[in-house]
Order: structure tokens, then C-alpha cells, then sequence
């Protein structure tokens, strides 16, 4: 049995330990590393970044993504920002504040010399990124421009108007190019990673198929990176796009890689609300409208019901009758708390019957103030005297448009209705994993020479992720981590010489990847795949969502296995394997979140606390807050795979923190 | 409200092709178009046959995967957004839908309505990068200012999604607009200058490599790009190319 070493540097101070740790690593002459492979999985910031950066030190490094093209990975939709501690606005922000930001934020369950390490690279990645040509904005004077994010009290998030995830990976993926043009990265486009191969307890290579042709294809390496996302799909309705899966994950994890605290999963405060049974997926928008929205409900209940029926608008409701429920629940933070605690607050409202659409799903999120604010701000700017209403009007939403333009129009061509006019309505969606698979300080699973980086793994967030560092975690272990760590890994490795891909092990691998796709090819079912998913989502929604209990999760435990059951039976997949088959691809997707949903379901029944994203309802303080148990569940949960999900055996990194005083997270 | 589509389908790259007729009902106004797509599909599995093959990932207008040709035009009927932003709101109760793919001689058909646009990524590889080590040794980021006014304008051109709406609608099939975005972002920014010369000459050479056909400014790549990427590129583009053409 494989056991839990964090191999974090001991003895030194945190804030020294990366630096030592770089000093006294393995180096890998240049030569050598010309005969080394490095396959990738994913090429959004983590595995582009890593990508690249491994391909530029000299390595071989093989890529793979399902997409068409590196450019359209998820990563791509982020939009608010990537934070960094550059204290360029001198607002007393340095690498230590990011760093408690961050533990805190995460509410105390994550590793902190990981977090130090994120915050001490955090300045690099702007530097990196600007001489890339990311087009970050920019103030009058030529100097980078900053907003401040949830959960925060600086101002440290850096920006590239609502598209900065885009413009990231658009930098990433530059990077990339520069070396697919110099020969040292071969890029896979629409392939797909169904197994990792294992050579000695070794990772060696992967099995994938070519989403074109059908074919399976044997790939042989050093070492493999997986950096294929989160598994927020598990839902069906996910802020992700829809080819987001957990496949690579979950097949590592199958193979031996620890898979941690699955149960923590980031529901997002700001999405665009349900419109009915039919919808594919869920809108972001995103968490910087915070900045300038003020979130309301109605009061009173009688308002609610006119709005619903159409006879009120919520323009028509005067100032004393709303209830800005963040700012009297949390004056110091107010709009701007955490993501978990501002979910909450709206799964409160509209519980008690207070959300303003037709399922009853949804908050306000109003700009009339700021516009009001701006345009008498812009006034005085441009010394116009005794501004009329609709000058003010023109000249706030101006400024509004500047900073939100782009979710504003998207907002506006889904809901069909003007927010510079009329309030936004926002519901929590889920929209990010900070569980994922287990990583040691080195990046490394459990797994010899397997590695996880960004989303995929689970180390940087604890249980809950402030906004704008998820970009930042992923350029982080791409760019500037990884690349010390594997070569430390890789420098035994100078005179393996090139992995055959004519083994049993690679044979057997591939054995049971075609088994499977046959099966589904060839089975007489009635149900479609996304039946199933969508039934799934159902379960993982109402029983392990916002909120969690005993009863519940038990249940999700049973019906989950139920489901999967009937899956296998009666799954129907059209067409056939040797073509592009896209039915066949979500069915083999949809196979590995039927399990994952189940380990979720059970990790979060183990976890007798609430913390970050994940709530008991069994564990709330006297006014509803969340209430977390440190002195028996500061650990990480690592799930051994088995068999079975139900029957994974529990695995526990005990946290310590050092430098941070846990305390409880107060935003009041 | 019902719907008749008529879809192309097409096996593979070497399949000839056809228009082929489906009927969908109670779509909903607040469908997305790839929802109602999902809905046909849905219908098509369930009654033995294969659903319709169709790009698409995000549903939120960033990816720039989404590529369909809806009643001849790319994205469908409305300005200013991709396939997964056309909401079942833009057509009437007993519409006939024409969905067909990008059709572009440099975009072959893979399925269906799904085209190969790897094209762009050599475009890309041919110099659409600027030569910095990925090292964490750079200088400060606030160490190179730039106004404001180039900051804004370099991030609109890289606001592209590389979707090809701009080629699907050429009658040339150029992909000026795409190239004139790529080369506009650096040009307008002090780093990577060094290479700019080479860059744009690198790019266009890749760009005619691929087939692509050239600008006769009909301008209506910049009527349908979703993102807005305006003409000024595919200007500012031939003003790099000429500064390389004569330089020394």
C-alpha cells in the first residue's frame, strides 16, 4: 500500500523552503534532456503553461487535448482575473497577505507550503505574461491596472477586461506554438487520454483515441503531466463546457493515484438563474460584477409574488423595501465575501421564499447605484455643472460598459433583458473542483512519475477558492513549479533510453480501453448517455449541493450505484468505433462521473464538519454560519480506489499550520 | 413552437454529402440553438438513428468551437455573437432552418457540421508568438509601460476567438481578418518588436500556404465576426507586411 508523504521541505522557514528547495534539486543536463518524453494531458493554463515551459527546457514533450485546437480549453472562459502580490497600488499587499488571503479563503484545509509557494511565484506570472504581450489593462499613465475580488482587502487582481482567462491561455497557447514550430512539442489535437500506462509501478505512457479516426493510439514516455480540469460535470448543469470530463483523472486515480477531498466543490454566487428542464448548461458571470453590484431581495413577500407574476418591476421597489442581505450580514466585507458565504446567503433567501424569478432561483444583482456614482463622478471629471438625470445615466453606464462591457452584452443575449436597465438575477451554479487527485509538494500522485497539475489536482484551495486564483494556481504549476519538480523526478531517468510501446503492459492497457468502447458500441439499450448524466446531476444537485446531510448523502450513495447500474444495462450508443463518434465519447465520460459522484458522495459523508464549499447542515454555528471541526478534520481525505467507489479506503494527511493561527472565518 | 431543419450530413471528408429534412416541436423561445440541437439529437438517438455531429464546447461564446452556417450566415441571424449565444427567440413558429457547416476549402468537413480548422493553429506556429523564454526571469511587468489607448486596442484585436465565421463568409475565403487580429495585438505593443517583420511575413506566407483566398474588402468578415474584430486589422496588417516588404 502506497503511503502519504507530502515531501514537503522540512525544517526551514515557509517562506525560505521553495527557494532552498530549488537550490538543492537533481538538474538534468541539456543533453540528456533531448532523450526524455514528457507526455501532457490537457492544454489549457496548467498543461499548456507546463507544455511549453517543459519544451523550451529541452524535453520532448507529446500534448494532448479533446479540443480542436489548444485555444478553446476551458480556461479560456475565465474572466475576472489572476491575482498577484505585486502591491503595485500600495495598498500593504505582499506575499505573506496573499498567502493568508489564500489559507483563509480556503478555510484552513490546504497545504501550506503549497499556498506560500503559489504567493511567492504570484509577481512572476505577471511578468511572464505581460512580456508574452497578454494585453492586461492598463491606467492613463501606461502602468497595469488592478481591481479587488471577493473574499479580499486589497486591490491585487490583474485584468484583461471580463476575458483574462481567454487572453492567459491565448499566452499559453503562443508559448505553446513557438515550440510546436521549433519540433519540440507534437500536438495532439482531438485525441483523448483513456488510460495511463504503468511500466514497474512506473507511469510510462498513455493509451488515447484519435476522436477522428477512432483509432487507438499507444503514446510511451518519461513521465506523465495530467492537466485536464476539474470535474464540476459530475453536476450535468456545471458552469464548465460541456466536453469538460474527469476521464484522466479518474482513470489515474483507478490506477493507483490517490483521489482527494472530491467533495469540495466550489458553487459559484454569480451565474445567470435556470430557465427550464432543457438547459445544457449554466452562465458564469463573473465574481468582479461584485465589485460594483449591490445583491438584493425584496423584503417583503407580497413584493416577491408581484414580481413573479409580472405586476412589479424590481425598479418599482423603493430603496427601504430592499434587503441587501450580504451588507447587513457582513459590514466589513459586504458584496464582496467569499464565494461559499455568498452562495449561501442566496440558497438562504430563496429557501425562505424570497427568489425573484419563476423557479423562485434567483437574487438581484443591481448597478444603479454604481452608474449613479460613476456619472456624478464623471461629471465632476469633465466639469459639466448641474448634470441632468439621464447625463448622469449616460455618462455612469459609460463607465459601467468599460468595466463589464462584454458580461453585460452576454447577459443581455441570454436573458433578453437590459442590466444597465433593469437588475441582473443570479443564482450559484457549481463551477470549480478543489478536490482533485493527490499531489505531493513535487506535483507527483501516488504514482510514480505521474504528475497533476491546475484544476486536476487538489492542493492549493482547501475547501473552498477565492476568486481570481485558480488562473494563478495553474500558470503557477505550469510555468514555474512543474518544471523544477519533474526534473528532479527525471534526472534517474538520463539513461533509460526510449520506452517501448510493444509491452504487455502497454498491450493489456490497451486490451481494456477497447473492451469498454466495444461494449458501448454494441450494446442493445433504450436510454441515451445524457439521460444518465442528467439523472446524475439530479442526485449530486439536490443531495450533494449547497448543502449536505447524513440521510441525504447515504441516499446519494445508493441511487448513485443504482443508476450506474442501469447504465451499464441499458445504455445506448449509436454509430460505430472507427469514426468520429461523439456519442461515444460522452458515454465513456459519463461512465467515470457515475463513479466519481459516488466517492463525492461518500467523501462528504465522512467530512462530520462544514468548511468552505462543503456544508453539513448537521454542523452550522447559532446564526447559520458554517461550522468547522479542526481538531478532527484538519486532514486531507485521500481515497484508495478498490474496486469500488463506496469501498475506497481513507487515507489522512494531517494539515499543519505554522504560520497561520486557524481561526474562524469571519467576513462580519 | 415547430420547427423544420434542413441539416447537412455528410459521413466523412471523402462523403459526397446531402441536405436531409427533421422536424423538432415544442422548442422553447428560451432555447439556446445548440439546445434545440441537443433536443433533435436527443429525438434521433432515441429512434435508432445517429444524432448530427456539431462543434461546439463553452456554450458561453468564448471558444470559439461552435461553427455552424444558419440560413447562409455564419452563426446564424443575429450581430455580434457565436452558435451557442443564438437564442430559439430569433425564429417564428414553422420556420424552415438551413444548418449547414463552414465551408472553406482550407476548413474540410470531418463530420457533418464539424470542419477541420487546424489551419489556424499555422498560422499560429508560423510566427504568432512572440520569442520569450518561459523562465520567470523577466523583467517587471510595469517596467514597459504602454498607453493605455495601444493596451486597449492590442486587447481588441486579440479578443479574437479564432472561430472562422470571418472565412465561412468570405466569398474569397480569406482569412485576413483572423491574420490581421493575430499581427494587429503585436504590433500595437512595444514587446516582440524585434521579430515583427519576420512575424508578419512568416504568418501571410502560412496563410496562402493554406489555401486561403485573398481580401477584396467586401468587409463581410467584419459584419459577422462575433467579437467585433474590425477591418482596422486586416489595415494594419498590410501596412506591417508593406514596412517588411521594403525594409533595408
Amino acid at each position: 500500500m502506497t503511503t502519504l508523504n507530502s515531501k514537503v521541505p522540512k525544517g526551514d522557514n515557509l517562506s525560505e523552503k521553495w527557494s532552498k528547495y530549488k537550490e538543492h534539486i537533481n538538474l538534468v543536463n541539456p543533453a540528456n534532456k533531448r532523450n526524455i518524453d514528457i507526455i501532457v494531458v490537457g492544454t489549457g493554463l496548467a498543461g499548456g503553461s507546463a507544455a511549453a515551459t517543459l519544451a523550451e527546457l529541452g524535453y520532448n514533450v507529446k500534448a494532448f487535448c479533446y479540443q480542436d485546437s489548444p485555444r478553446r480549453a476551458h480556461s479560456i472562459a475565465a474572466q475576472g482575473g489572476i491575482n498577484a502580490a505585486k502591491n503595485y497600488q500600495g495598498d500593504g499587499d505582499s506575499n505573506y497577505r496573499l498567502f493568508y488571503d489564500t489559507v483563509k479563503g480556503g478555510d484552513y484545509r490546504s497545504r501550506e507550503a503549497n499556498v506560500h509557494r503559489l504567493a511567492e511565484v504570484s509577481g512572476n506570472i505577471i511578468d511572464q505574461c505581460v512580456a508574452q504581450g497578454v494585453p492586461f489593462a492598463r491606467d492613463y499613465g501606461g502602468l497595469l491596472d488592478n481591481r479587488s475580488f471577493g473574499g479580499v482587502l486589497v486591490s491585487r487582481t490583474f485584468y484583461a477586461k471580463g476575458q483574462t482567462g481567454q487572453q492567459l491561455l491565448l499566452g499559453a497557447y503562443s508559448a505553446m506554438n513557438r515550440q510546436i514550430a521549433r519540433g519540440k512539442i507534437t500536438m495532439h489535437n482531438r485525441h483523448e487520454m483513456l488510460d495511463v500506462v504503468k511500466v514497474g509501478g512506473k507511469a510510462r505512457g498513455i493509451i488515447a483515441r484519435n476522436l477522428i479516426t477512432g483509432e487507438i493510439e499507444r503514446h510511451s514516455a518519461h513521465a506523465v503531466v495530467i492537466a485536464s480540469g476539474g470535474y464540476g460535470n459530475v453536476y450535468f448543469l456545471s458552469t464548465n463546457a460541456m466536453g469538460s470530463n474527469a476521464t484522466a483523472a479518474w482513470k489515474i486515480h483507478k490506477k493507483g493515484a490517490y483521489f482527494a477531498n472530491p467533495c469540495y466543490t466550489q458553487i459559484h454566487p454569480t451565474c445567470i438563474p435556470r430557465s427550464g428542464d432543457y438547459q445544457s448548461k449554466l452562465t458564469l458571470m463573473s465574481e468582479s460584477l461584485r465589485n460594483d453590484g449591490r445583491i438584493w431581495v425584496p423584503k417583503n413577500i407580497e413584493d416577491v409574488k408581484a414580481i413573479r407574476e409580472g405586476k412589479l418591476k424590481p425598479t418599482q421597489i423603493a430603496e427601504e423595501n430592499r434587503d441587501y442581505y450580504l451588507e447587513r450580514r457582513y459590514p466589513a466585507f459586504g458584496n464582496l465575501v467569499p464565494r461559499d458565504v455568498a452562495s449561501r446567503a442566496a440558497k438562504e433567501r430563496c429557501d425562505a421564499g424570497y427568489g425573484v424569478n419563476a423557479t423562485g432561483e434567483a437574487v438581484y444583482l443591481d448597478f444603479a447605484s454604481a452608474i449613479q456614482r460613476y456619472g456624478k463622478e464623471q461629471a465632476k471629471i469633465h466639469n459639466i455643472n448641474n448634470p441632468s438625470e439621464s447625463k448622469i445615466l449616460e455618462l455612469g453606464e459609460a463607465i459601467v460598459e468599460a468595466k463589464y462591457g462584454n458580461l453585460f452584452q452576454m447577459y443581455e443575449k441570454i436573458v433578453a433583458e437590459d442590466p444597465y436597465k433593469t437588475p441582473m438575477m443570479i443564482y450559484p451554479a457549481t463551477h470549480y473542483t478543489m478536490g482533485g487527485v493527490w499531489v505531493d509538494y513535487n506535483l507527483m500522485t501516488t504514482v510514480e512519475g505521474l504528475y497533476c497539475i491546475g484544476e486536476a489536482n487538489f492542493s492549493d484551495h482547501g475547501a473552498n477558492r477565492l476568486g481570481a486564483s485558480a488562473l494563478m494556481q495553474g500558470l503557477a504549476d505550469g510555468y514555474f513549479v512543474l518544471p523544477y519538480t519533474i526534473g528532479d523526478y527525471l534526472a534517474d531517468d538520463i539513461r533509460t533510453g526510449t520506452i517501448s510501446i510493444d509491452s504487455k503492459e502497454f498491450d493489456d492497457a490497451e486490451k481494456e480501453v477497447k473492451e469498454r468502447l466495444d461494449f458501448f458500441i454494441n450494446n442493445e439499450g433504450t436510454h441515451s448517455v445524457d439521460y444518465y448524466h442528467k439523472k446524475l446531476g439530479k442526485i449530486m444537485w439536490e443531495k450533494c449541493g449547497m448543502a449536505r446531510n447524513k440521510k441525504g448523502l447515504e441516499e446519494a450513495i445508493q441511487e448513485i450505484q443504482e443508476v450506474r447500474e442501469d447504465f451499464w444495462k441499458n445504455v445506448k450508443v449509436p454509430g460505430s468505433l472507427n469514426e468520429f463518434n461523439q456519442e461515444l465519447e460522452k458515454a465513456g465520460r459519463v461512465a467515470d462521473f457515475l463513479e466519481l459522484g459516488e466517492l463525492f458522495a461518500k467523501d462528504a459523508l465522512n467530512r462530520e464538519e462544514s468548511c468552505g464549499g462543503h456544508f453539513r447542515e448537521e454542523h452550522v454555528t447559532e446564526d447559520g454560519e458554517a461550522k468547522r471541526d479542526d481538531k478532527n478534520f484538519a486532514y486531507v481525505a485521500a481515497w484508495e480506489y478498490t474496486g469500488k467507489p463506496s469501498e475506497a479506503i481513507l487515507h489522512k494527511e494531517q494539515l499543519e499550520f505554522k504560520d497561520i493561527e486557524l481561526k474562524t472565518r469571519s467576513y462580519k | 413552437m415547430n420547427l423544420t431543419l434542413k441539416i447537412w450530413r455528410q459521413k466523412g471528408p471523402q462523403d459526397k454529402g446531402q441536405m436531409v429534412d427533421y422536424k423538432v416541436t415544442d422548442i422553447s423561445e428560451h432555447m439556446s440553438f445548440l439546445e434545440m440541437m441537443d433536443v433533435l439529437n436527443e429525438q434521433l438517438v432515441n429512434s435508432g438513428d445517429e444524432p448530427v455531429a456539431f462543434d461546439h464546447d463553452c456554450r458561453e461564446g468564448i471558444c470559439g468551437m461552435c461553427s455552424m452556417y444558419i440560413n447562409g450566415e455564419a452563426h446564424g441571424p443575429d450581430r455580434g455573437i457565436t452558435t451557442c449565444q443564438l437564442h430559439m427567440r430569433s425564429f417564428k413558429d414553422g420556420d424552415t432552418i438551413y444548418i449547414e457547416p463552414f465551408r472553406a476549402a482550407a476548413f474540410p468537413v470531418v463530420k457533418d457540421l464539424v470542419v477541420d480548422r487546424s489551419s489556424f493553429d499555422r498560422i499560429q506556429h508560423a510566427g504568432g508568438y512572440i520569442s520569450v523564454n518561459t523562465s520567470g526571469n523577466t523583467q517587471d511587468a510595469n517596467s514597459i509601460p504602454i498607453s493605455k489607448v495601444d493596451a486597449d486596442e492590442a486587447m481588441d484585436a486579440a479578443t479574437c476567438i479564432g472561430c472562422g465565421a470571418c472565412v465561412a463568409t468570405c466569398k474569397n475565403s480569406s482569412a485576413m481578418l483572423f491574420v490581421g487580429a493575430k499581427v494587429s495585438q503585436y504590433a500595437l505593443l512595444p514587446q516582440g518588436q524585434v521579430e515583427a517583420a519576420d512575424r508578419v511575413m512568416n504568418m501571410v506566407a502560412q496563410m496562402d500556404l493554406e489555401g486561403f483566398g485573398n481580401c477584396t474588402n467586401t468587409g463581410a468578415c467584419e459584419v459577422e465576426c462575433p467579437k467585433g474584430i474590425s477591418l482596422e486589422n486586416i489595415a494594419r496588417m498590410n501596412r506591417e507586411y508593406m514596412k517588411a516588404t521594403t525594409k533595408g
